[in-house]
């Protein structure tokens, strides 16, 4: 991720999904790893009306020194997407040479489900399409069952997430302990080295 | 970085709280404040800490715990300001003996409100100290030093805070105390009626004592560490405060900036020498002009500026087009959407899976119904397919504007809709209105047994309190029936064919009535109770759309038909088994998965 830390040493990280995902629990992993690693960082999302099945997003910025707790359009240096279509609907908060993780997930919003709105193109082929090589997709479900608990597909992206970003697995792996109670630490962390597995191995 | 803690602005006020030894806190929730009262809860009872009924009666206990010399946190969103400002506008004349804090968070931008409102003129008005602090680690240092403040001076403080604030987490350094309790013993309470009695002969006497204690503060002002001047470049100064300063800091990192913490009243003499020091000075700040005008009555020219910052949240995208009007530069150019994220479907938020609100709401649209909302969940009832809400303005607003409407000529079938915990806020006394002066309005009750929308607070209704212990749980009908309604019907809200019975009998009965329909909100009870997931039988669904209707986020498109309509479908990982589809399906092609397997 050499190529994100351009504005003034600000990584900008733009977390994007469906309410009940798990996104701000991931972005609160991703933060507190951060920290770990020694670097200022604020993080920022929209509670309240989002949760109820609505589009969800999370803004982590971390480097020497932030101040704005949130990031201007255009200007996210990477996109985080727990769904296709959220991935598609985030591209103008992206900057022009940023890089996207993206799950190979969609959910059809109510409004093509009930039948409001017609069913968009399929979203995962936009995606490809629009981001090309700048994309890494990954299939966080099938990872998030092979750990054990559908419920860690988040962790899974976060392990993903993590080959992305220069700092040593422990301090993920620390940042998973501060956050997640006993019982659930296992399997996370299970889906954690799963989904860091899945991103650097060859069928990324 | 290993001392600090990761905190959200809203975490560092209630780990304040604790450090400063406050003993007494109470609030209604509201969205970006909940998060406080939470917090304080974990402290296991050290702080005595409630949700209140509402707004009004947290800030008359935050009264009476300062009254009696307490150590006391109000926490509100700033609607809630609006309801409490009765007893805060006399209070601040009779002046805090314990130190009064309160926390008034608004919501530029209205991300889960109903208006936009800058507090900072209310506080003014209530002559309050006003905190405006940045990010986590401020609003930890100002609330640590508030009830010091308050006691010092007899000033409410209030720690304005706002979305940006409230809900962005920061590292925070707890200083040399760290996480220990802060042990403040109470003051002790003297009787001082020509004090604490509110009666015009003691109140022209307060009057007098409150402009002391404003030209007090402002001495307190002027030396406060909360403000302080980052020297730089002069031709222009920037003076800022609030989470606009984090944004001014990144688009004019090279200029002065006066960095307001204490903005209420201002440091006078610190703005002059400020301005003195500069060529041009330049405010900004989130939402209304109130530090400007400020400025300006001082007697400081302020440079005027076309770029609009005075409405909606304020981010770096919108300084950096105010950084091109002020140095002549090329504005930036707006972010490209490319064509393939254009028109994109929505997804905005609906009613959950199961929810017990949709029954009532799919029945009233089904009864043409005119339908005066409320404040919570239940607002998404506007949402089409349902679109079954008519009028929403404020907490408990829906009673009186029925009868309003009704007093008007109004005619056609009309209710009032309210959930549970808005009813104990403020519905209570408009339905008490209705029976006092001889109305004829319907109140519908969607009793889910918690506070839903701001992520499930106990209420009256839910018998628990904040932290979770067992208490009265009161009951809505029978609080219908003491305040003479006599009309009072109980309803099941997944049972469709009772309901529509029911509220046609009721809404057409022409005096005042209450139906309550109970149905507990299922994320809260995370299950229905023996509820199995629903499926749809292909063989049987005629594709007429008739459970799409139900707007149900489970139900889902299927296979296409040969005619270009679509079977429904069901996800069943989404189903929570409420079964209301399976009553609105005319063909039975609904039911529940253990019958169909």
């Amino acid at each position: 991720m050499n190529a994100s830390i351009s504005n003034e040493g600000v990584t900008n990280i733009t977390l994007v999904g469906v309410g009940g995902q798990g996104i701000l629990l991931t972005a609160d992993i991703l933060a507190r790893t951060a920290a770990l690693a020694g670097l200022d960082v604020k993080k920022s999302e929209i509670h309240g009306m989002s949760q109820r099945g609505g589009s969800v997003s999370s803004q982590v910025r971390f480097g020497a020194r932030v101040n704005s707790p949130i990031i201007a359009d255009g200007e996210t240096d990477l996109l985080v997407a727990f769904d296709q279509l959220e991935a598609l609907r985030a591209a103008p908060l992206l900057r022009p040479a940023g890089r996207v993780l993206c799950d190979r997930c969609y959910l059809e919003p109510v409004t093509v489900s009930s039948g409001q709105r017609p069913s968009p193109p399929p979203p995962g082929e936009t995606v490809r399409a629009l981001y090309g090589a700048r994309l890494v997709e990954l299939d966080s479900r099938a990872l998030a069952l092979e750990a054990g608990n559908p419920r860690t597909a988040n962790m899974a992206i976060a392990g993903a997430l993590s080959t992305l970003l220069p700092w040593a697995e422990t301090l993920w792996q620390e940042a998973l302990r501060q956050r997640l109670p006993e019982k659930l630490l296992a399997v996370n962390l299970k889906a954690f080295t799963l989904g860091r597995a899945a991103a650097t191995g060859p069928s990324a | 970085m290993s001392n600090k803690l990761f905190l959200s602005g809203n975490e560092a006020i209630a780990r304040a709280a604790y450090a400063a030894g406050c003993h007494v806190a109470a609030a209604y929730p509201g969205t970006p404040s909940t998060e406080i009262l939470e917090n304080i809860a974990k402290f296991k009872g050290e702080i005595n800490c409630e949700w209140s009924v509402n707004e009004k009666v947290a800030m008359e206990i935050g009264i009476g715990a300062s009254l009696a010399g307490a150590r006391a946190l109000v926490c509100m969103k700033h609607v809630g300001l609006n309801v409490a400002m009765d007893p805060l506008m006399t209070y601040t004349f009779v002046g805090t003996n314990g130190g009064l804090v309160i926390v008034s968070a608004d919501d530029p931008g209205m991300h889960s409100s109903q208006n936009e409102q800058d507090n900072r003129t209310l506080e003014k008005f209530a002559h309050c100290v006003i905190l405006e602090p940045a990010d986590s680690q401020e609003a930890y240092d100002m609330a640590r030093a508030a009830w010091d403040l308050s006691e010092r001076t007899g000033a409410i403080c209030v720690l304005r805070m706002t979305t940006r604030t409230s809900h962005s987490a920061s590292l925070v350094d707890l200083g040399a105390q760290g996480l220990a309790r802060g042990h403040v013993e109470p003051k002790p309470y003297v009787k001082t009626p020509q004090r604490t009695v509110a009666v015009p002969a003691n109140a022209r006497g307060m009057r007098f004592a409150v402009e002391k204690r404003d030209a007090a503060l402002l001495a307190e002002s002027e030396q406060s560490p909360f403000n302080r001047v980052e020297a730089g470049r002069k031709e222009l100064g920037f003076i800022t405060s609030a989470v606009a300063y984090q944004h001014v800091k990144e688009v004019f990192p090279e200029y002065s900036i006066l960095k307001l913490g204490f903005t209420n009243p201002l440091p006078v003499q610190l703005v002059r020498t400020f301005a003195a020091s500069v060529d041009r000075v330049v405010v900004v700040e989130e939402l209304d002009p109130v530090l400007r005008d400020a400025v300006r009555l001082a007697g400081v020219e302020t440079v005027p500026f076309q770029t609009q910052l005075h409405m909606m949240e304020l981010n770096v995208g919108r300084l950096r087009a105010l950084r091109a009007e002020l140095l002549g530069e090329a504005a930036p150019a707006a972010p490209a959407t490319p064509p393939e994220a254009a028109d994109l479907p929505p997804r905005p938020p609906t009613l959950c899976a199961g929810c017990s609100h949709r029954g009532v709401f799919y029945t009233l649209s089904k009864l043409k119904t005119t339908v005066c909302g409320d404040i919570g969940c239940y607002t998404l009832g506007v949402a089409p397919p349902l679109s079954s809400m008519d009028t929403t303005i404020c907490m408990g607003a829906s009673i009186g504007n029925a009868f309003g409407m009704r007093k008007a000529g109004f005619k056609g079938r009309l209710a009032a809709v309210i959930g549970d915990s808005t009813f104990f806020h403020s519905g209570m006394t408009g339905l008490l209105d209705v029976v006092y002066n001889k109305g004829a309005v319907t109140v519908v009750v969607l009793d889910n047994r918690i506070t839903g929308m701001t992520g499930h607070q106990e209420n009256p209704g839910s018998g628990k309190t904040l932290l979770g212990e067992p208490t009265v749980q009161t009951d809505i009908a029978e609080v219908a029936r003491g305040l003479g309604v006599k009309r009072v019907t109980k309803v099941d809200a997944y049972d469709l064919k009772t309901l529509e019975r029911v509220l046609s009998e009721e809404l057409d009965c022409g005096e005042p009535s209450v139906v309550v329909a109970y149905g507990p909100c299922v994320i809260a009870a995370k299950k229905l109770v023996g509820a199995i997931p629903h499926a749809v039988d292909p063989a049987r669904c005629k594709a007429c759309g008739a459970c799409f209707r139900l707007g149900c986020p489970s139900i889902v498109r299927g296979e296409p038909t040969a005619n270009g309509r679509f079977l429904s479908r069901i996800e069943p990982a989404a189903c929570i088994g409420c079964g209301l589809c399976a009553q609105v399906c005319p063909f039975g092609a609904i039911g529940t998965t253990a019958s169909r397997t």
